[in-house]
């Protein structure tokens, strides 16, 4: 097991820090200030991602009947106020894009990868700061173009978040031109970010850990960042190659997906899946890690069964790569092999399972504070249950025959991404933001936030499963344009008016995030009274990070220890007995 | 909340319904017992004075249960869920002697192309109606799916039946309707601007019924040929 130290690694943070404003704030190379840029673009692509579907859920609550304050939205979109058909298509692509690519991927990869990684494992930055950088700077103009893609002649994208083709790449089809290339565009170069991300948080975090910090003594975030990291970087490229070429079938004329010049639709959709498949792990994964870290912290007890979430984390991002297939069981594609994939789609089931009983056997004989970030983690727990529950009936082939691309797998998908990642997220920044800022989120603010979040959360989402299970499909611009679903409209208002609820409520984040940004209370070192590395720095940490290499003698978990009179004790910490020196590199486990 | 499912007019449908329900099931009491855990663990082990937390690292024969207990039901429920996939969407499985029908999905309508009376496709007698399905119930309808411009699913939620149509392939589809009326065809993957208002009907008639009708409109269909 070789760890590398850094050599003087605090050297910068002792001298008086000369950068300019410019390259401090703005161009900067440390991976703190990264992480801080990659949250506020990805909190600001998640309101406009949360504000698309709450315009999409009010045409489908009052289907024709005018925006309030819609008269502002430009003749091609709504005229009056009332949604067109064509910019309804462009909200559901929107939303899943925005919503998927902008929001929770770097709100997870690029906020704490980039924030955590060289904090938990004792390192001054990342391998490659400049490239570092470059990832943030190129997430910005792929987010631009994204953005405007609105304004171009024929509005944005309207195929999908999938982008199934024919549909996407012929604009006869969609009625959409130059909205689906940017959108191609925007995606590819996004896709170097996230590579130029990810080679760094891999090598970092092979080769920067602190002496000692072996591998079965990473924080389980460290740990989940790094795995997905190998799956955006095995990913990525998928998705890149599939868009190069859907973006030649659309200028250049060629044929890849179009069965009349030769090519094959569902070729789109092996690579779009192919991908996608892992994409969903990667949306997943490092929430989960982040919930470990946070539920250990909470319930003042070692994570259970340390191995069996290392494991688990190795195992879902195996099993991601080969269950690609489920999301195609009514494409056409043989059955045979709907059939396998089924089978090994079930099996994913397994890891998730055994995540979730670790979890609960977390807080078994736990002293659990309800900090807010607790609140967030146990509804993480909570919510993943139900998501990983209701993808059990979209993974059996033969009940996926009558739910698939109906409202049934949107409650699911809402359920792993909102009800998992974004209230693993939510917890996340509110349990690092003394870190990255010095200050303490306000508490009673951030109780009520999550309270209602909860709340209005289920009434939006839950309802969404008997949507599905009484056949209304997805991405249906006017429902009662069908006898089945017009008993529906009451559900649905029902639905509108709680997401609605729910989005105003974020209004309690933004406000607690803002005030707490410049009013908070001052916090210490530790205010969590938590093990990993990073809680033994100042709040904010100096660029370098750590005025002296960290010396590393246990895992990150050691809470309520016997070793300790206090309920936790840090890994940095000399065993009794023991002065500083001798970096102890035989594993604990 | 209502779990049951719409009322079911196939005979595979059941089937279908069968799997649901058992997962329903196998699901709710897992539900109910992970989330009534957690709950009690939550009040159980809140923080009070004095209280220290448990120092535990885990348990192996913990793991092995709650790792193999899981991975039983699994297999249990994709072992059953593939028979009926199979008896659904296997098309050496489906049974002889249906009625041969052609859909072809096309923005935004669905093309159903009848055989006449001599029960065979491609022949002078046959004819095509735009969004209407119409098929005698109790006899098995065998339709062969395409599409002439983008990918759309045809869905009849009635009969338990979703199968995208994609251009450049023809996907064999069949169902056997157990009663007579009139249900929803649906397009369930989105096709473009108009793919909220591509529906269709499924009216399911008697034998005769349809024998009739099929024989009336294959003759009007000839006669305005000649």
């Amino acid at each position: 097991m070789s760890t590398i130290a850094i050599p003087q690694a605090g050297v910068h943070a002792v001298h008086r820090d000369e950068r300019s404003f410019i390259r401090k704030y703005i161009f900067s190379t440390d991976h703190k200030i990264i992480g801080i840029q990659f949250l506020l673009m990805s909190l600001l692509f998640l309101l406009v991602g949360g504000l698309l579907a709450l315009t999409m859920r009010w045409q489908l609550a009052w289907p024709g009947r005018p925006i309030p304050g819609g008269g502002i939205l430009p003749d091609t979109m709504a005229p009056d106020g009332i949604i067109l058909p064509e910019f309804y298509n462009s909200l559901v692509t929107m939303h899943g894009t925005f919503m998927i690519f902008f929001a929770i991927m770097p709100l997870l990869v690029g906020v704490f990868a980039n924030y955590l990684i060289p904090l938990q494992i004792g390192a001054p930055d990342m391998a490659f700061p400049r490239l570092n950088m470059m990832s943030f700077w190129t997430s910005v103009p792929a987010g631009i173009l994204m953005l405007a893609s609105f304004f171009v002649e024929g509005g944005a994208a309207a195929a999908g978040w999938t982008s199934y083709a024919p549909l996407s790449a012929v604009p006869e089809y969609s009625g959409v031109s130059t909205g689906q290339q940017l959108w191609c565009l925007s995606l590819i170069i996004l896709g170097f970010s996230s590579l130029m991300g990810a080679v760094n948080y891999i090598t970092t975090v092979i080769n920067m850990r602190a002496p000692g910090m072996t591998w079965f003594r990473l924080p389980l975030p460290v740990w989940a960042l790094f795995i997905t990291a190998v799956l955006v970087l095995l990913a990525i490229p998928i998705l890149t190659g599939a868009l190069i070429l859907l973006y030649f079938d659309q200028v250049l004329g060629t044929g890849f997906y179009l069965p009349e010049r030769g090519g094959q639709p569902l070729l789109w959709q092996h690579l779009f899946w192919f991908f996608g498949h892992p994409e969903v792990y990667i949306l997943i994964l490092p929430a989960m890690g982040m919930a470990s870290e946070i539920i250990a912290n909470g319930a003042r007890k070692p994570i259970f069964g340390y191995h069996a979430m290392v494991i688990a984390i190795c195992a879902i991002a195996f099993l991601g790569w080969i269950v690609w297939g489920h999301h195609m069981f009514q494409s056409g594609m043989n059955p045979m092999l709907g059939s396998t994939f089924m089978f090994t789609t079930m099996i994913i089931a397994v890891p998730s399972a055994i995540k979730t009983f670790n979890w609960l056997a977390t807080l078994w004989k736990g002293d659990i504070h309800f900090t807010v970030p607790m609140m967030h983690a146990l509804a993480f727990v909570a919510m993943f249950v139900i998501g990983g529950l209701s993808g059990v009936f979209m993974a059996s082939t033969a009940v996926d025959v009558y739910i698939h691309d109906t409202y049934f797998i949107v409650a699911h998908i809402h359920y792993v991404l909102f009800g998992g990642s974004l209230f693993a997220i939510f917890g996340a920044i509110t349990y690092w933001f003394p870190k990255m800022f010095g200050r303490m989120m306000h508490v009673g603010l951030g109780k009520v936030h999550f309270f209602l979040t909860f709340i209005f959360y289920n009434l939006t989402f839950f309802p969404m499963h008997q949507l599905g299970l009484r056949g209304m499909m997805r991405r249906l611009y006017d429902p009662t344009q069908y006898a089945h679903l017009q008993p529906l409209q009451e559900l649905n208002q029902f639905v509108t008016v709680n997401a609605l609820l729910l989005g105003a409520v974020q209004l309690l984040f933004i406000a607690n995030f803002v005030w707490s940004l410049f009013r908070g209370k001052r916090a210490e070192m530790n205010p969590w009274r938590a093990n990993s590395l990073e809680w033994s720095v100042p709040s904010p940490p100096p660029h370098g990070n750590f005025a002296v290499t960290p010396i590393v003698y246990r895992g990150p978990y050691e809470y309520s220890s016997p070793e300790s009179d206090e309920d936790y004790l840090p890994q940095d910490r000399p065993p009794a007995g023991r002065s500083a020196p001798a970096p102890d590199l035989v594993p604990a486990h | 909340m209502n779990w049951s499912l719409p009322e079911n007019v196939s005979t595979f449908g059941a089937q279908v319904d069968s799997i649901y329900y058992l997962i329903l099931g196998i699901t709710a009491v897992i539900f109910f017992a992970v989330e009534a855990l957690l709950v009690y663990f939550i009040i159980r082990y809140r923080h009070k004075e004095g209280r220290k937390a448990a120092y535990i690292h885990g348990n192996t024969r913990a793991e092995v249960i709650w790792t193999l207990v899981p991975f039983l039901i699994i297999l249990f429920v994709a072992f059953r869920s593939r028979e009926v996939w199979l008896e659904v969407k296997d098309p050496e499985r489906m049974p002889p002697g249906a009625l041969e029908l052609r859909v072809a999905a096309k923005q935004f309508e669905w093309n159903v192309t009848y055989p006449g009376p001599d029960e065979r496709l491609g022949t002078a007698d046959d004819f095509v109606r735009r969004g209407q399905l119409r098929v005698p119930v109790n006899r098995p309808v065998r339709v062969t799916l395409a599409s002439e411009d983008v990918i759309h699913s045809f869905f009849l939620p009635e009969f338990r039946v979703k199968q995208d149509a994609v251009p450049g392939m023809e996907i064999p589809v069949w169902f056997q309707a157990t009663r007579t009326g009139e249900f929803t065809l649906g397009c369930a993957e989105l096709c473009g601007l108009g793919h909220y208002r591509m529906r269709g009907t499924v009216t399911v008639q008697t034998a005769e019924e349809f024998a009739a009708w099929q024989r009336e409109q294959s003759q009007a269909g000839l006669a305005a040929a000649n």
